[in-house]
């Protein structure tokens, strides 16, 4: 069940062909295990950073060391497949990957099982509200167990409420998986309550300005959101953040 | 999961209402008026006990909208009926009123005629049986000709889709092939087609498989970015990015271009039969046999029975579209 896989980036930088400096010289590591937060402001590279970690964009200067075999990639939208209905839309990388019908339709209804979309299997895309279709993607992303996971503003869409209820079921969901994990958000709440640590960023062109640990076990339940410490931590993040808008 | 969506006023409504023992009779005129008009029991009644305004608001609200359904789904062939009755009666005036005997029998027969020697006749050489015969061989050209454009035409698209410079050299050529009038093809095809059902065929697929082909192309490239990162990701074949992407995605467009598409190849098939006389007998070369002979209202009945076959052939293909897309995509419910 242990993973001894991490990412390293070392002195990564973006230029786009059109000339936009999007990152410059970023360097952390996502230790195995680890599940980092990465906040900063509109435009500063935060998607950029993990289209290169997962390889769909070519980076420009540095290193980037991110195992490619098993990455589990949550987009910004929840890019299911309207064509498809739940159940389909999760088998969809079972069958890129040639798994076999009975394997594909057991893990993926497991999966629909895990993020509480039992019942739904047979309905479409369209039929779904915001929320649920975020809890598909995310079903789709687990069928194949991936040992490293990405999360591009996974429910930046999605009202306050629905967002901590899915935040809260994300750490029970993760809490027997092993893997290593970076999370962009725009909210501190979510960063600081997900998170082993938050990386900020500043704005364009993305420099990494700081790096702060956050040292609550899992699991964490939702009233630690109340906590003085909690309060204290988004805080610092938002005051690291202030600097980089500055 | 709190997010469930409650769509359905009704189920709700008829919880609350049953869980309240029925208690006294109508309390106000108002709601008591609502459930005298809306006239069943069970639902209705229990909607009459709610003690709240609001479950009798939203039974008015609900008979306003079901009467005004009914009234639409009536309208929708009360209206076209109406106007074939105007038509009917203009028909008779203009035939009765206006013309001479004549003129009468030369150029537009009473509607009645029509039918006594048109529609009504069951004979070798006279009256419907040799149009529904003619149509049956147009048909099949008509069939032919859309079987062949969609299958090419799709082809084609997707060449084109797979590379920019595939497209680019094609589509002039097809665009040329759709402004081209088929007449001026007509004595090149006889040469190369000969003088049958053949040549019929290549004129239908001329006219029929450019939208095939445009509407193809345009849904094969609509398919999303995100949805191409996603399988980048996994990294795929291309053709399993067609299969699983770009070809589901582009039903709809496929078949807004097979609906073009059917109906030119109906026209180009009657048109065919105009221009390419050897072989089975088709309703076009039926319509130019009746005006030549003054066989008027025969004349009248294959022209009716050609418009009915091309309304049937592309209510068909609406209605496998609706049938096909309806799940999952949005404007499938809205034509036909
Ligand atoms: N393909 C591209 N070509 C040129 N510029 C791009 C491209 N993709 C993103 N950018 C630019 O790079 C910057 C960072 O973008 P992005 O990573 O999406 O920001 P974030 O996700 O932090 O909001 C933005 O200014 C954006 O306009
Ligand atoms: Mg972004």
């Amino acid at each position: 069940m242990s993973t001894d896989v991490s990412l390293t980036f070392s002195d990564v930088s973006m230029i786009f062909p059109d000339g936009t400096h999007a990152l410059d010289q970023i360097t952390f590591t996502v230790d195995p295990g680890e599940f980092v937060a990465l906040v900063g402001p509109s435009g500063c590279g935060k998607s950029t950073l993990l289209r290169i970690a997962s390889g769909l964009t070519e980076h420009t200067g540095g290193v980037c060391d991110v195992p490619r075999d098993s990455i589990g990639y949550v987009f910004q939208d929840a890019t299911l497949l309207p064509w498809r209905t739940v159940q389909r839309n999760v088998e969809l990388l079972g069958e890129f990957h040639n798994m076999a019908k009975a394997e594909r339709a057991t893990r993926a209804s497991d999966a629909i099982e895990l993020v509480g979309l039992a019942g739904h299997e047979d309905k479409f895309p369209k039929q779904l509200s915001g929320g649920m279709q975020m809890r598909a993607s995310v079903a789709r992303s687990l069928v194949m167990e991936p040992k490293v996971f990405l999360f591009d503003e996974p429910f930046g869409a999605l009202d306050e409420i629905t967002r901590e209820r899915l935040n809260d079921e994300l750490l029970s969901l993760f809490r027997t998986k092993e893997f290593a994990g970076v999370f962009v958000t725009h909210s501190i709440a979510e960063a600081v309550f997900l998170s082993t640590r938050v990386i900020t960023m500043s704005a364009r062109p993305g420099r990494i300005i700081s790096d702060i640990a956050i040292p609550f076990d899992y699991p964490r339940n939702p009233e630690l959101r109340y906590e003085p410490e909690f309060a204290e931590l988004c805080g610092d993040v938002s005051n690291s953040l202030k600097v980089a808008h500055a | 999961m709190t997010e469930t969506v409650d769509r359905s006023i009704e189920p709700s409504s008829a919880r609350t209402s049953s869980a309240e023992p029925s208690s006294a009779e109508p309390s106000s005129i108002e709601t008591s008026a609502v459930g005298a008009a809306r006239g069943s029991a069970g639902v209705d009644d229990a909607a009459n006990e709610v003690p709240s305004e609001v479950a009798a608001r939203t039974a008015e609200m609900r008979q306003v909208l079901d009467r005004k359904r009914a009234r639409d789904a009536r309208l929708n062939w009360l209206a076209p009926l109406i106007t074939f009755g105007l038509i009917i009666g203009v028909w008779y005036f203009i035939s009765y009123v206006r013309m001479d005997e004549v003129r009468r029998r030369t150029a537009l027969p009473p509607p009645h005629q029509v039918l006594t020697d048109g529609f009504l006749v069951w004979h070798d050489r006279k009256g419907i049986r040799p149009i529904l015969e003619s149509l049956l061989v147009t048909g099949r050209v008509a069939l032919i000709g859309l079987a062949i454009s969609v299958v090419l035409g799709i082809v084609v698209a997707i060449v084109m889709n797979t590379a920019k410079w595939a497209e680019k050299s094609i589509f002039p050529y097809a665009v040329v092939l759709q402004v081209t009038p088929i007449l001026a093809l007509v004595p090149l095809l006889r040469n190369w087609f000969g003088f049958g059902i053949a040549s019929r065929v290549v004129v239908c697929v001329l006219i029929a498989i450019f939208p095939v082909i445009t509407n193809t192309l345009f849904g094969l490239q609509s398919a999303q970015q995100r949805h191409h990162d996603l399988f980048a990701l996994h990294g795929v074949s291309s053709l399993t990015r067609l299969t699983k992407l770009e070809l589901p995605g582009a039903m709809p467009a496929i078949f807004t271009g097979l609906r073009i598409a059917a109906g030119g190849c109906v026209i180009g098939a009657v048109v065919g039969d105009f221009f390419f006389r050897q072989g089975a007998i088709g309703v076009g070369r039926l319509l130019d046999n009746y005006q030549k002979d003054t066989r008027i209202p025969e004349l009248i009945t294959a022209t009716i029975c050609a418009c009915i076959f091309g309304i049937v052939i592309f209510a068909f293909v609406g209605w496998l579209s609706n049938r096909m897309l309806r799940s999952w995509h949005d404007s499938a419910g809205a034509d036909t």
